[in-house]
């Protein structure tokens, strides 16, 4: 597998870690998936309950890389100033950059996303920009000082799974060295297979485990859809072909007309 | 002085950020400031003083996708 900024992965699945039923299902996720990244965030703190204390701790347990991203913002100022105080709290150099542009669909404004990737990446962050399958933008990004790319493979929290795959081959081919993750939309372990049989590097999903009826049940058969779309790409799959070629040898067969 | 704290209004008898925070329950917490939409390191806290007016914002970890 490709490494992400230099840190190798040992599989690739990459977990978020909101919407679970509790903190200790989501531990429980984590466990059984070995998800090696875990996804947050940065909200508003009360000085009366500081409950991002004690996420943070649990958080800290898990022992996974910490990707903290910057959602829900929509300007650049606003993303590059939460990616600053996230480097600052979580103490890592990632940073998930979602610079959203379309309510609806939360498509990312790949203009400010390029923007504010040049701008973080000339800060010394190691940007993992949350972008389309577009192959400019791709191309944009990388020339900003983005090393890994992260293009959705459907609107995020939809399930609908790899909804370009034409785009997304394009964008596996056009980048060959580059790690590419499918980051959004994803709602079934086949999606995430498909994804890797692509050749991907990994898959980041969060509402398909977290909202299933067992989170960690479910984190698991991502893992192992991860793991066998992995192998499957590394084994050279056949190339389709639209007319049947028998597989049972012809010569040799008996005549019994 | 009157400050906005998240959004909040309070009024707070401080001069500096740190003084804030401390005053407003975060002590020793791991959380992450910005003044009028600002970044304000944690070291800076405590040299950073407040005008009356300030919008304050203390972030703190979340879940996140």
């Amino acid at each position: 597998m490709r490494a992400f900024y230099g840190t190798p992965l040992a599989n690739g699945l990459m977990l978020g870690t909101a919407q679970y039923p509790s903190p200790a299902i989501l531990a429980d996720a984590f466990k059984r998936s070995g998800a090696g990244v875990a996804t947050v965030s940065l909200r508003r703190e009360s000085g009366q309950d500081r409950a991002g204390q004690d996420f943070w701790t649990l958080i800290r347990d898990l022992d996974v890389h910490v990707l903290p991203n910057t959602a829900g913002c929509h300007s650049v100022k606003e993303a590059v100033t939460t990616a600053h105080m996230a480097r600052e709290v979580f103490e890592t150099s990632w940073i998930k950059l979602e610079v959203i542009g379309e309510e609806d669909t939360l498509q990312p404004d790949v203009f400010g996303l390029v923007e504010a990737a040049r701008i973080l990446s000339e800060d010394g962050f190691q940007v993992f920009p949350y972008t389309t399958e577009d192959l400019v933008v791709a191309d944009k990004l990388l020339h900003a000082g983005c090393e890994v790319l992260m293009p959705w493979g459907a609107p995020i929290g939809s399930g609908l799974g790899l909804n370009n795959l034409f785009g997304l081959r394009a964008m596996r081919a056009h980048f060959p060295d580059v790690p590419l993750v499918i980051d959004a939309g994803l709602g079934l372990p086949s999606q995430a297979a498909q994804a890797m049989e692509l050749g991907f590097d990994a898959v980041l999903l969060n509402t398909a485990v977290a909202k299933a009826g067992d989170p960690a049940a479910m984190a698991e058969a991502f893992a192992m859809a991860v793991q066998a779309g992995q192998i499957a790409a590394q084994a050279d799959p056949m190339e389709p072909r639209d007319m049947a070629a028998p597989s049972t040898p012809v010569i040799g067969k008996a005549f019994l007309e | 002085m009157k400050l906005l704290l998240n959004g909040a209004p309070v009024e707070a008898s401080v001069t500096t950020l740190a003084e804030l925070l401390e005053a407003q329950g975060f002590g020793g917490a791991k959380v992450a400031t910005a003044v009028n939409g600002n970044f304000v390191p944690a070291a800076m806290r405590a040299g950073y003083a407040l005008s009356d007016g300030d919008a304050v914002e203390v972030l703190a970890p979340m879940q996140g996708g």
